[in-house]
C-alpha cells in the first residue's frame, strides 16, 4: 500500500520539479533587461486601480461551502463504492444500495430546497426573499 | 530506507508551514501557508497506515476547507492592512501557555509506550471502513448526512440574511 502512495509521491515530485526546473532553466538562458514598464501589471498600458485584495462577493463563500458539504459526502460514499461489488456478491446488494440511497437522498432534499428558494442564483433579485 | 527521510520531509513541511501560519504578519500569507500544514498532515496519516484519512485530508482540507478559509479571509474588511488583520497580542501570556502545553506534550511523548509496526502490516483501510459504514456504523453514517444537511441549510439561511 505504501508503495502505491510512492507512485503518488513520484507524480507530485515530478509536477513540482517540472515547474522549478523550467523556471531555473529559463533564468539561466534568458537575457535580463528589466525596466519599469515591464514591471507593470498589464504591459499593454492598462493602469491597474486600487489593490488586488478586495472584498469578495459573499456568493463565492456560499458556493465554496456547498462544495465542501458535497465533498464530504463524496468522501463518505467512496468506501461504500469500494465494497459494493463484494456486498452484491454476498447477496446483500439491495441493502447496501438502500443505505447509500438514503444517505444521498437526505442531502438531495437540502439541495432541492436551496435550489427552489433561489439561493444558488448568482444575482439574487432584491425584495424577492423567500418567495 | 526511504521512509525516514520522507518522514523528515513531511515533518519539516508541516512545522515550517505552521510557523509561517503563526508568524506571518499578513493573514493572507498565513492562509496560503496552511496548504503545507494540511498536506504534511496527510503525509503523516499515510505513515500511520490510514490511507483513507490521508486521501480525505487532501480532498476535503486541501481542496475544500482551505479554499473556504481563503474566501473568508478575502471577505474581511481592510484585508490589505496587515496590522489590523493579524495582530500579535498578549505575547507573555501566550509564551507561558505555549510552554506549559509543550511540557504537557513532552510528558505524553515520554510516557507513552510506542508500538512499532512492521511495514508488512500496512494494508488499505478503505475496505474495512466501507464494511463498517454499511453494517455496524450504519446509524452514524446516516446521521452524518443529516449533519451535513443541517450545515448546508444553516449556511444558506445565514448568508441569505446578510445579502439584501
Amino acid at each position: 500500500m505504501l508503495f502505491q502512495f510512492g507512485n503518488v509521491l513520484v507524480f507530485i515530485a515530478l509536477a513540482v520539479g517540472f515547474v522549478f526546473i523550467n523556471l531555473f532553466i529559463g533564468q539561466l538562458i534568458r537575457p535580463s533587461v528589466p525596466s519599469t514598464m515591464k514591471g507593470t501589471s498589464y504591459e499593454c498600458g492598462e493602469e491597474p486601480v486600487g489593490s488586488a485584495w478586495l472584498n469578495f462577493n459573499i456568493r463565492f463563500y456560499i458556493i465554496a461551502l456547498l462544495f465542501i458539504i458535497f465533498d464530504v459526502e463524496i468522501a463518505f460514499m467512496f468506501p461504500i463504492g469500494v465494497v459494493f461489488k463484494q456486498w452484491v456478491a454476498e447477496g446483500r446488494g439491495m441493502i447496501a444500495l438502500a443505505e447509500i440511497l438514503v444517505f444521498a437522498l437526505i442531502l438531495l432534499f437540502g439541495l432541492a430546497y436551496v435550489w427552489i428558494k433561489g439561493d444558488l442564483e448568482w444575482v439574487k433579485k432584491l425584495g424577492n426573499q423567500g418567495k | 530506507m526511504i521512509a525516514l527521510p520522507l518522514f523528515g520531509f513531511f515533518a519539516l513541511l508541516t512545522v515550517g508551514s505552521a510557523l509561517i501560519v503563526s508568524f506571518s504578519r499578513s493573514i493572507v500569507y498565513s492562509g496560503f501557508a496552511l496548504l503545507g500544514t494540511f498536506f504534511g498532515a496527510a503525509g503523516f496519516y499515510l505513515f500511520l497506515s490510514s490511507d483513507f484519512v490521508a486521501v480525505t485530508q487532501v480532498l476535503i482540507y486541501v481542496g475544500g476547507v482551505l479554499v473556504l478559509i481563503l474566501f473568508a479571509i478575502m471577505l474581511t474588511n481592510k484585508i490589505e492592512d496587515a496590522t489590523t488583520s493579524n495582530p500579535s497580542l498578549n505575547r507573555i501570556a501566550g509564551a507561558v501557555l505555549t510552554f506549559v502545553l509543550f511540557l504537557f506534550l513532552v510528558g505524553i511523548l515520554s510516557g507513552t509506550d510506542w508500538v512499532v509496526q512492521d511495514e508488512e502490516k500496512f494494508a488499505s483501510m478503505v475496505t474495512p471502513i466501507g464494511n463498517a459504514l454499511l453494517s455496524s456504523y450504519l446509524l452514524p453514517f446516516e446521521v452524518i448526512s443529516i449533519a451535513l444537511l443541517a450545515a448546508l441549510l444553516g449556511a444558506v439561511v445565514l448568508v441569505r440574511r446578510e445579502v439584501r
